[in-house]
């Protein structure tokens, strides 16, 4: 079904750069054709945004459950879904099963595992999954401990032109830790790991993607060290990108005193100062992606003792409202918090979205940048309430979704 | 030397429902339960060991990690008050068919429990059911986190053999604890006591076995066991779990005696006078010498396990005396709750 064309009028547009511009946005065919001053034709379905933002809706690289509910009060209209399900997407036709998986009402784009069941041993099998609709590689939750499958891997993707999205922890110095060392996981007596396990695992990667070529994206980097090696090879040339999300920004280790499980993370939370160093990180341009990590996860996954928790959070919900943060504290423009948002991602993942230009996919969302709301962790959208932001104010808030043009509900 | 009356009158003594931690405890709130358990000293010696004050009472133990002397001595110790205690080992238990532990929680809760003691092998676990059900819980271990009723049969332990008056606390002590730091709960629970009370602790491993910034809990770090032990008053030694000697740790049983066994050698470079101890059960041999722990008169280790059954007394009557209306502590004080 073609739907009819729209035109959304009386809003703020968020385009790439510059502040939010007043004016008009007419998509056709699924597909944004003017912007700015133009004018609805005879026919349009129109819209007044009444001051609302008119934003591009969000891309979230990187979630580990298809939760349409939570996706549309984030605004996310685009999903890139980590290989870890169950099984994991390992294999051409459940790639192709879960490229569909959104339909109609939002874009799902499948990670394919990059290795055969996750093991990190034997290369799955890309290039069929890549035709089948995969729009990127990962290693999943976990770390290539191999540095010669890594290589093998990397120079492979370069090849076939798909980016890697990595998780970014040395297992062997991680093991079965469950925090980052320090006071916090001392007192706690949780299994920690120091966080330069991150930094060794980011310069293994930054080295091999260097050798190979290879496209790679570090799905979250939380630690100043590691953040250091990712600025550093970026001003080299290497073509890597970072991802972080909110949790990371927002949190320290401190919150898991009283043995939180909905501040179970992986990686862990870090120290103050890694979180700072996140935000500068992302002022300064070297983290490229935000993302929600979206994993929800129920009592039977997170009533549990800490270390017995499966670590994530639900994440789609605060997404937006948390990185405006950023936006009313300084650190970023709104322009670039979109680019965070959608228009980074949706180039990482090689889609003709994210960005409010003429030619792009009308993925669209209105909001309101100011509304206050609270988030209850018995009240979400998601399919489960783990968050660690629960009873926290913020600001923010999707009031209308449209992907290619057409409204969701 | 009457010093009961510094504590503050009836429940406000001790405002909390459960014992999961020396962490959440005041300076005051541990000397009270230390003092408790003297009378429970001297009944635990005459020939009648038994007294009322918990009759009726239904203790559960829930073991969900293996214990012997724990076990049995928070058992002797319910029973010497009256109260009808009931062991449940996790072994035995639908624990090992899947069922989580809010379910197993939630089925002792249901049961009408008047205490609950709970060893668990997670931290934060004795916490996590202590949120989920009506009674009193007392944590008798979690993970590496605390072993509450160790630390404070430890403190009492030193107070005797220091022949301390009840009351007194362990101002200036020198205090140095030997061994897997990074793995024990005795160790946490042990500092955040002994600082508590005024002691100054030092702490000795190998860096594999320290935990990060253990600093910041106020006490010393060495790595030098010769050096840890210059001018100590107490010698702690910890178990060193068999696992963590071949190879993952520590390279092998007899390296680790040659650099942390506690021989009658390394024991003179403490004080003259230090006394030693250990939580039991003991690798003799490697991190103790026989000599040092049967040493008649610098051994407090059966001490330790003697004071081990007054000290557990002490908390099931504390604990309980809400359930009980003990005149003063029918309401728990504000914000006491924990």
């Amino acid at each position: 079904m073609i739907p009819r064309p729209l035109t959304i009028t009386g809003g703020l547009l968020v385009l790439p750069t510059g502040a939010p511009q007043p004016g008009n946005l007419r998509c056709e065919g699924g597909r944004i054709v003017a912007l700015g001053d133009v004018a609805p034709n005879d026919g349009d379905e129109v819209v007044d945004a009444r001051g609302a933002l008119v934003a591009p809706g969000l891309v979230d690289l990187g979630v580990f459950a298809v939760d349409k509910p939570a996706f549309h009060f984030g605004g996310i209209t685009r999903a890139a879904l980590m290989p870890d399900q169950g099984p994991p997407l390992d294999h051409p036709a459940r790639v192709r099963f879960a490229a569909q998986s959104g339909k109609p009402d939002m874009w799902v784009h499948p990670l394919a595992a990059a290795t055969r069941g996750l093991e990190g041993r034997e290369l799955a099998e890309l290039a069929l999954m890549r035709d089948a609709g995969a729009r990127a590689v990962a290693t999943g939750r976990r770390w290539i401990g191999d540095s010669g499958v890594m290589m093998r891997l990397l120079s492979y993707c370069a090849m076939l032109g798909m980016v890697v999205v990595t998780h970014a922890e040395d297992a062997g110095i991680v093991g079965s830790a469950v925090a980052t060392a320090g006071e916090m996981a001392t007192r706690l007596g949780l299994p920690s790991a120091p966080a330069e396990a991150e930094a060794l695992a980011v310069a293994r990667d930054i080295a091999l993607a260097e050798i190979t070529g290879a496209r790679l994206h570090f799905r979250q980097v939380t630690t100043a060290r590691a953040l250091d090696l990712v600025r550093a090879a970026k001003a080299r040339g290497v073509k890597v990108t970072a991802g972080v999300t909110p949790a990371h920004f927002m949190l320290s280790d401190l919150e898991l005193a009283n043995f939180r499980t909905f501040c179970r993370m992986s990686p862990p939370l870090r120290h103050d100062a890694d979180r700072k160093a996140v935000i500068a990180a992302i002022a300064d341009g070297t983290i490229d992606v935000i993302a929600s990590g979206h994993d929800p996860r129920g009592p039977e996954d997170k009533r549990l003792p800490f270390a017995d928790a499966e670590p994530g959070m639900a994440g789609a919900e605060t997404l937006l409202p948390l990185t405006l943060t950023l936006v009313r504290d300084g650190a970023i423009d709104l322009a670039r918090a979109f680019a965070l948002l959608a228009g980074n991602p949706a180039a990482l993942l090689g889609v003709a979205a994210g960005k409010l230009e003429t030619g792009a996919e009308a993925d669209i969302a209105l909001v309101d940048p100011d509304r206050p709301w609270v988030v209850n962790s018995d009240k979400m959208a998601a399919a489960a309430g783990n968050t660690p932001f629960d009873r926290r104010p913020v600001q923010g808030r999707v009031t209308a979704l449209f992907k290619g043009g057409t409204r969701i509900d | 030397m009457s010093l009961r009356l510094q504590y503050p009158e009836g429940g406000l003594a001790f405002p909390h429902r459960d014992l999961t931690g020396i962490g959440r405890l005041a300076r005051h709130e541990i000397l009270y339960l230390l003092d408790e358990a003297e009378q429970w000293v001297e009944l635990n010696r005459q020939p009648n060991k038994r007294a009322e004050v918990l009759s009726g009472l239904t203790i559960i133990n829930a073991f969900f990690e293996n214990s012997t002397r724990t076990l049995l001595s928070f058992e002797i110790a319910g029973k010497r008050l009256g109260a009808d205690v009931v062991n449940m080992h996790a072994a035995t238990s639908s624990v090992k068919k899947g069922e989580t532990l809010i379910d197993t929680a939630m089925t002792l809760n249901a049961m009408r429990a008047d205490a609950i003691v709970i060893r668990h092998g997670s931290s934060g676990a004795v916490r996590l059911i202590a949120e989920k059900v009506d009674c009193p819980v007392l944590n008798a271990g979690d993970g590496q986190h605390e072993h509450p009723t160790q630390a404070l049969l430890d403190a009492l332990t030193i107070r005797h053999a220091l022949k301390l008056a009840p009351g007194s606390d362990l101002n200036g002590l020198k205090v140095t604890i030997c061994g897997d730091i990074l793995h024990s709960r005795v160790a946490r629970s042990n500092i955040l006591s002994l600082t508590a009370l005024g002691a100054e602790i030092r702490v000795c491993a190998p860096p594999a076995l320290m935990p990060a910034e253990i600093e910041a809990m106020g006490v010393q770090p060495f790595h030098d066991f010769d050096a840890a032990l210059k001018g100590a008053n107490i010698v702690m030694m910890l178990r060193l779990q068999q696992e963590r000697m071949e190879g993952q740790f520590i390279p092998s049983p007899r390296e680790y005696r040659h650099l942390y066994g506690l021989t009658l050698d390394r024991l003179a470079k403490a004080e003259p006078d230090a006394f030693v101890m250990h939580p039991g059960p003991m690798n003799r041999g490697i991190e103790i010498d026989s000599q040092v722990a049967d040493h008649p008169t610098r051994s407090l280790i059966t001490g330790q396990v003697e004071r081990g059954v007054a000290i557990r007394m002490a908390c099931l009557d504390v604990l309980t005396r809400r359930a009980r209306q003990v005149p003063g502590w029918d309401a728990l004080a504000k914000g006491g709750a924990a």
